[in-house]
């Protein structure tokens, strides 16, 4: 018969609906609205995990995101999840699912062979042994064992999404102290956000039998929630965790989705207040042999039972330490499921709880415990004894329902750096300090009734709104007319001594003997005591397990919890995915690419694109066949020669205005900028305080209290922010104003001996002859209609000019320049040309043949420095003695010994002629390459007092290989810069 | 994720500012004159307190205005800021 | 140090384990007076005090915790050992401490899972990979192996690496003697051989202040008393500030928190350490099957154990960029921990104008694998009054002559 478990009648569950799927190969059925853990259930199937490091048959053992056994690996092939929650994962057709441990196969697997050695691998065993002959030999068996299931190897084909949200109050958990609160803010008109991390509302009114005034809970649930949805403002989040509280209260929610789009979606939520109503978590027992499957937690098995109709075994027995677990015996008695017996560690038990189950047959042991289980895939029996450990007989059973207490759910609190301390009279850790920011509602804050939970459900929510400047509204509040019991007086944590283990993580497969070990080696701090044993530390985090964890470290060295602590409570509350953090921000979405204003032109010419400092930028323009260097060697030539265009628009460009803008600049650049006459420019660097070089390019004088200054392109955003602070912070008595032109303004350098060919029939109302526009100066005038700047600088060692023009007429102005420049052979050169012709003249290519710590007298400013008197930024550093080392490392040329031989950019250098390593470098090759308009090797290095052994010959190393070299001056061609001023 | 009070816009995103440092740093008023020691104790040496410390902010993608803010550098609470007052003497 | 072995292991499970002793020494006050004291009983602190009882002894040691021995960055970093640093000085100094932990299990008598399985950097540019093949030429010139590797060998290095993605990568560099280390167990072992040589640890004892006389401190004033020495040691990374200020000092540090993250563990699935600059990312898979990802650092002065979720998000954006299998896997846990930054990020260790007060700090992000060179060099330096050779470039003076150590600068980052 398919699903023997199922129940006739009762739950939430679909039955028109039915669904199969897959375990292990096995084909199973289930309904929609089951978990995959209800249908295994209803199927009878309890045995699904094997242990993570004794690999012991693991039941399901809750039915929540607590759940530390039930590990399965959900889907195939790119699709394929490890360790998903077997009571998370919603039951889907076609659903297939498989155990993560077990080899040849879980039902029989080799790796139990740990378990029958456990002796030999007590908690800390790695740190004692695997040291010969070399932990080299074992760590990759040790590898193979670890880990749980396996990553996918392919691409994610999921979707993820990413909301922002700003709200009024965040509702965590829509039980019923959230949903009561959510009803009262949204009343008064509070922006409120509800999540709740089941796929419905209610809380434990889906998991308990409960009336409220008279009617089935659920009425009262899809009532709140309806009016709810009803209500503008108010969003209402469904199948969404909580995962984490960051500072000043920004949230990040997780939702599944469910027939969307998208697999998941991150919220990221701004709430002014955030109501914890996220209830609590019940704890396990730890007794001798309280792993195996069919042991599961008391709450859950009311759940399987109330919310799927699924009976978890036909003859139950129950162990507890409080009165919540009798409500289990109480529903499995009424749904026909025998209950075998009620095993109480506490002396007393309330008399009308002994009178109900007397009533129902069922008897009560107070003052015992289970002493033993036994059953392999399956428990079989338990074995009752007293506190003296006196045997009180034996039961056969195929569920052991269990209840430790309960852990209110704080960890959002602590988050927030919320404090905790231990309540003896509730055995659990409450909050001992509430951060700011969080009202706190239902049994989070303590085991109350259903009754007190509405209660503080609206009280909480009334707090938020009069904190928040909102009228609180009246509500009238339901009666709890049936409801579960409550956990009462809870016993104390007992821990007995038994031949059988004792688990107190069941995930990680820490025994009491674990906890014995840590303290005997001096492992009693908390933390000590967590990092020793891994308590706690499994994908579960210690949610079922932290509290009896705590309580046998206080057991065993004799200490109350309250002098224990906690371990501190990390986000996220649950295992987050990584794509849905990274939201879709990832592939082409990683970074924006920046296009060039006329990057259609360049496209068009077959331009070969490269990204620099995020900027598609040409990299070389290869004709029909050509291969890239051939045409960077072509596009280099044309401009020694002819013509080229080069598209320099991502260069920075910062206009600096007002009465003081020269004194500004002044006080920033090295060089003079008093001085400077309108219509001229200079080339200067930027030094930080620390007297090294961040950033170079050219400034202009357009007025006399107007500046344009150039930066390099990826250094735009560092000098504006410089300048901005210098200007808002440091010289605020400074008139003056900067602005970031860059992208308004297009820039097309044309270079070479026919430059000015091509430019001057095209550029009207500016004489371009070399007496008029010599280099280094700057005017304006009109190419076509377009109004230009036109600058001449020249980084190519060419006549060059830059003109300047609006972003939206680039595409347009390189057309016509490209167009009327045919007869000339104008040639588009890209980046590459442009590096190889600045090579050729020495000039030095800021971040290429500087670094962090090149300052100006390593590159030839020394003097220029020196003589300038008034300060500027960094000038003083510049006279200190690491400054001043004559030993520093200088900016030289360098070229091959051997004419054959190409220099490698990023070998380092030794002087003389050197053999033997590890030495102490003298410095290393920055720029090098084949220089087609010279026809030999040339580079650029920096070398140890390089300028006083210019002509010497050094040794490269490079990887193992070895060459000789000779340092020259670093301007290789035209020294006298005749080309400039033609 | 900080919520960064800007005194001319309000609470924005972390994401909107960049970092800048003390608040008010003490440049010699004549580096030549500094020593070493003095230079480098402007230049690097920080009070770096735990607890409630003065420190810039830029507001980069909003108003584009450095201010001066107090934030616990424990619990990273704000108080509330203003213009930054005696920067570099010069 | 003996007593852990295989052999042992066995012996104590016929006795259900019951035999094995602590593996250091309870002390719950400390005595009235020490030849050293040190302050903060992390892996530095713990280290200094076990070369200086073992290497320079007879001398009475004690080490004052504040609270749980390793609680710091020992306990909250990813755990990379490496030794690929550009300049001579940093070279020299993390490659003594590579060596250390080459044999630092057999030295210590404890399994400290010393993996060296390589660290690989990526390039995600030719003008990148020409820095990287600077940095590995250097790190040649200093004696110390490097590789250039290219995408082919990338792609069969570290197999799910995403070689084409935003900023495809044309190459990387590797250090294969890199690798891990446990941390816990690092301090652990620390701490038991310390203890074993008669080193005093002292959890839950507060430094509360110094008293001062002169130019020197004549004691520590702690929640456990009073406690004088001749020589006094802060190696208290996250409080160096803090520690400095109660004996007069003012640092070159500002603290900021760094990090990171792990996945829900799985089967082997990256078997090197991979960063990249550019993505800004560093990944690595423990023992233990957890991915361990961290990214860049917070970018304001923290003393908060917790990283913000810009830099957290960032990150994951990152390690799903680099490595798209990485895309459904789920994130179990996030910390950081609070670094001590010096201006030119290389550590700060020796004397200071305390006569008897010595510092270790300044270790930023990386203090994990400097900790058996920090502390057989710091415990050189208290022994003899004088840096020890390889720290001598790590002076406090270097601020004031300019003669600074930057290794970020060094890969053509100007910061």
């Amino acid at each position: 018969m398919s699903q023997p478990f199922r129940l006739r009648e009762g739950g939430r569950i679909d039955r028109s609906r039915r669904l199969d799927f897959r375990f292990n190969g096995r084909r199973l059925e289930g309904h929609a609205g089951d978990t995959l853990a209800s249908a295994l259930l209803a199927n009878g199937v309890h045995f699904v995990a094997r242990s993570f490091k004794y690999h012991r048959p693991r039941g399901i053992y809750t039915a929540g995101e607590e759940e530390p056994s039930a590990l399965v690996e959900v889907g195939t092939g790119d699709r394929r999840t490890p360790s998903c929650r077997a009571t998370q994962v919603p039951l889907t057709a076609g659903l297939t699912a498989r155990s993560q441990l077990g080899w040849p196969y879980p039902g029989f697997d080799l790796g139990r062979v740990f378990d029958f050695t456990h002796r030999l691998w007590p908690a800390g065993f790695y740190n004692k042994t695997f040291k010969w002959p070399g932990w080299n030999v074992w760590e990759p068996m040790i590898r193979r064992l670890a880990g749980l299931g396996h990553a996918p190897r392919e691409r994610d084909p999921d979707a993820y999404e990413q909301v922002n949200l700003h709200c009024d109050l965040l509702v965590c958990g829509a039980g019923p102290a959230g949903l009561a609160a959510a009803q009262v803010a949204a009343r008064a008109g509070l922006r409120v956000v509800l999540a709740e991390q089941d796929g419905d509302f209610g809380g434990t009114l889906n998991q308990d039998a409960i009336e409220l005034g008279g009617m089935p809970s659920g009425q009262w649930v899809a009532q709140v929630t309806q009016e709810l949805g009803a209500t503008p403002g108010v969003v209402l989040l469904p199948a969404t965790t909580v995962c984490g509280v960051y500072d000043h209260l920004v949230t990040t929610l997780l939702q599944r989705g469910e027939n969307t789009s998208w697999r998941e979606c991150l919220w990221i939520v701004r709430p002014r207040r955030i109501l914890l109503a996220t209830g609590a978590i019940e704890q396990g027992l730890v007794f001798p042999g309280n792993d195996r499957p069919g042991i599961m937690l008391a709450s859950a098995v009311r759940q399987y039972l109330n919310r799927y109709a699924v009976a978890c075994g036909r003859r139950v027995v129950i162990a507890t330490n409080n009165d919540s677990a009798y409500q289990t015996a109480l529903d499995c008695h009424r749904a026909g499921i025998e209950v075998a017996a009620i095993v109480d560690s506490r002396s007393e038990v309330r008399e009308e709880l002994r009178g109900a189950l007397q009533d129902a047959g069922v008897p009560v042991h107070p003052g015992s415990r289970i002493g033993a289980t036994r059953g392999g895939r399956r428990v079989r029996a338990v074995r009752i004894e007293g506190a003296d450990g006196s045997s009180r007989g034996g039961v056969a059973t195929d569920l052991l329902a269990v209840s430790g207490g309960w852990a209110p759910r704080v960890h959002l609190l602590c988050h927030a750096r919320g404090r905790l301390h231990y309540d003896p009279a509730q055995r659990c850790f409450v909050a001992a300090r509430v951060p700011y920011g969080f009202v706190l509602a239902g049994s989070v804050s303590g085991m109350a009734g259903l009754q007190t939970a509405l209660v503080s459900g609206v009280r909480a929510a009334r707090q938020a709104c009069r904190e928040l400047g909102f009228a609180p509204p009246s509500t009238e509040l339901p009666i709890a007319t049936r409801s579960a019991l409550e956990p009462g007086v809870t016993g104390e944590a007992v821990f007995a001594a038994s031949r059988q283990r004792q688990w107190i993580d069941l995930a990680h497969d820490v025994t009491l003997h674990d906890a014995e070990l840590a303290v005997r080696e001096g492992f009693d701090a908390v933390e000590h005591f967590k990092r020793f044993t891994t308590s706690g530390m499994a994908v579960d985090q210690g949610k079922t397990g932290n509290l009896n964890a705590f309580s046998a470290l206080a057991a065993i060295t004799g200490r109350a919890i309250e002098a224990i602590g906690t371990t501190t409570y990390r986000p996220p509350y649950v295992p987050m995915t990584l794509g849905a953090l990274a939201s879709a921000g990832y592939g082409e979405r990683f970074a924006p690419r920046r296009y060039l204003p006329a990057h259609v032109v360049h496209r068009h010419l077959g331009a070969h694109f490269q990204d620099y400092g995020g900027w598609q930028r040409p990299e070389c323009y290869p004709r029909e066949g050509e291969s890239p260097r051939a045409s960077i060697e072509r596009e280099c030539l044309a401009v020694r020669n002819g013509v080229g265009v080069f598209d320099n628009s991502p260069i920075g460009k910062i206009e600096v205005r007002g009465p003081d803008a020269a004194e500004f600049l002044h006080r920033v650049y090295l060089n003079d900028v008093h001085g400077l006459e309108t219509g001229c420019i200079r080339y200067g660097p930027i030094l930080n305080e620390n007297g090294v070089i961040i950033d170079d390019g050219v400034f202009a004088r357009l007025a006399p209290d107007h500046f344009l200054v150039n930066t390099t392109s990826g250094g735009l955003g560092r000098i504006l922010g410089l300048f901005e602070e210098l200007q808002q912070c440091d010289w605020p008595d400074l008139q003056v104003v900067t602005d970031d032109v860059t992208s308004k303004w297009a820039n097309f350098t044309v270079a070479g001996p026919l430059a000015r060919d091509l430019l001057a029939p095209l550029i009207r109302g500016l004489d371009l002859a070399p007496q008029a526009l010599p280099h280094m100066r700057l005017g304006t005038g009109f190419l076509g209609d377009l109004p230009v700047r036109v600058l001449r600088v020249s980084f190519s060692g060419e006549a060059s000019y830059e003109i300047n023009l609006p972003a939206d007429a680039a595409a347009q102005a390189l057309g016509l320049l490209l167009d009327k420049g045919e007869p000339l052979g104008v040639t588009p050169y890209g980046i590459e040309a442009l590096m190889l012709l600045r090579l050729e003249k020495g000039y030095l290519h800021f971040g290429t043949d500087t670094d962090g710590m090149t300052t100006p007298d390593d590159v030839g400013w020394g003097e220029i420095a020196r003589r300038k008197p008034a300060d500027f930024l960094g000038k003083r550093s510049l006279a200190r003695p690491g400054n001043l080392d004559p030993g520093r490392r200088q900016l030289v040329g360098i070229v091959p010994l051997a004419a054959d031989g190409p220099l490698t950019p990023g070998a380092h250098l030794l002087l003389g002629d050197s053999r033997r390593l590890p030495q102490p470098t003298d410095g290393w090759i920055t720029s090098a390459a084949w220089s087609p308009t010279l026809r030999r090797h040339i580079g650029l290095a920096l070398v140890r007092a390089g300028r006083s052994h210019l002509g010497e010959v050094v040794t490269a190393f490079d990887l193992g290989r070895r060459q000789a070299a000779r340092l020259v001056a670093p301007t290789f061609f035209d020294p006298q810069n005749e080309r400039l001023r033609t | 994720m900080l919520r960064i009070p800007c005194p001319w816009c309000g609470l924005r995103d972390q994401s909107e500012f960049r970092y800048g440092g003390p608040a008010e740093r003490q440049r010699p008023v004549r580096p030549d004159a500094a020593s070493n020691e003095e230079w480098s104790a402007y230049l690097f040496y920080r009070d770096n307190p735990r607890g409630e410390y003065r420190e810039r902010w830029w507001h980069e993608y909003g108003c584009r205005q450095w201010f001066a803010v107090t934030r616990d550098t424990v619990t990273h609470e704000f108080a509330p800021g203003g213009p930054v007052t005696g920067g570099r003497a010069e | 140090m003996r007593g852990y072995s295989g052999f042992s292991l066995l012996r104590h499970a016929v006795g259900g384990h019951r035999g094995w002793p602590r593996a250091w020494r309870q002390v719950d006050r400390p005595a009235a007076r020490y030849d050293v004291v040190i302050v903060g009983a992390g892996g530095h602190g713990l280290a200094t005090a076990y070369y200086l009882a073992c290497r320079h002894g007879p001398l009475r040691v004690a080490v004052l915790e504040k609270g749980w021995l390793g609680g710091g960055n020992s306990g909250r970093n990813t755990q990379i050992c490496r030794s690929n640093y550009f300049h001579p000085e940093s070279g020299a100094f993390y490659e003594r401490s590579l060596v250390l932990y080459e044999n630092l299990s057999d030295e210590l008598n404890f399994n400290l899972m010393f993996s060296p399985r390589g660290m690989v950097e990526l390039a995600h540019s030719t003008e990148e990979l020409e820095i990287f093949r600077r940095w590995a030429n250097a790190m040649r010139m200093n004696g110390i192996d490097s590789e250039v590797l290219d995408r082919e060998q990338l792609r069969r290095q570290v197999p799910g690496l995403n070689l084409d993605g935003r900023f495809p990568i044309v190459g990387g560099f590797a250090q294969r003697r890199a690798g891990l280390s446990r941390h816990d167990a690092v301090v652990w072992a620390y701490a038991r051989a310390a203890s074993a040589a008669g080193v005093d640890i002292v959890q839950d004892c507060e430094v509360t202040g110094f008293d001062i006389s002169g130019a020197r401190i004549q004691a520590v004033q702690s929640n456990r008393g009073r406690v004088s020495a001749d020589r006094f040691a802060l190696c208290v990374a996250g409080h160096s500030s803090h520690l400095a200020a109660m004996a007069g000092l003012r640092l070159p540090i500002e603290s900021i928190a760094l990090q990171a993250m792990v996945t829900e563990p799985v089967k082997p699935l990256l078997d090197t350490i991979v960063t990249s600059a550019v993505v800004h990312v560093y990944l690595s898979q423990s023992d233990r099957g957890e991915i361990v990802i961290g990214g860049g650092a917070d970018a304001f002065n923290s003393y908060a154990q917790r990283g913000v979720l810009p830099v957290m998000r960032e990150t994951a954006r990152a390690a799903v960029e680099l490595m798209p299998c990485l895309g459904r896997m789920r994130i179990m846990r996030q910390w950081a921990g609070v670094c001590d930054m010096a201006p030119d990020v290389s550590p700060i260790v020796g004397l200071t104008p305390v006569e008897n007060l010595y510092l270790s700090t300044g270790w930023g992000t990386g203090g994990f694998k400097a900790i058996p060179a920090g502390g057989e060099t710091l415990a050189w330096t208290i022994a003899n009054s004088r840096p020890h050779e390889l720290l001598r470039p790590f002076q406090l003076d270097r601020f004031a002559s300019g003669c600074l150590i930057d290794e970020g600068a060094a890969s053509g980052v100007a910061h």
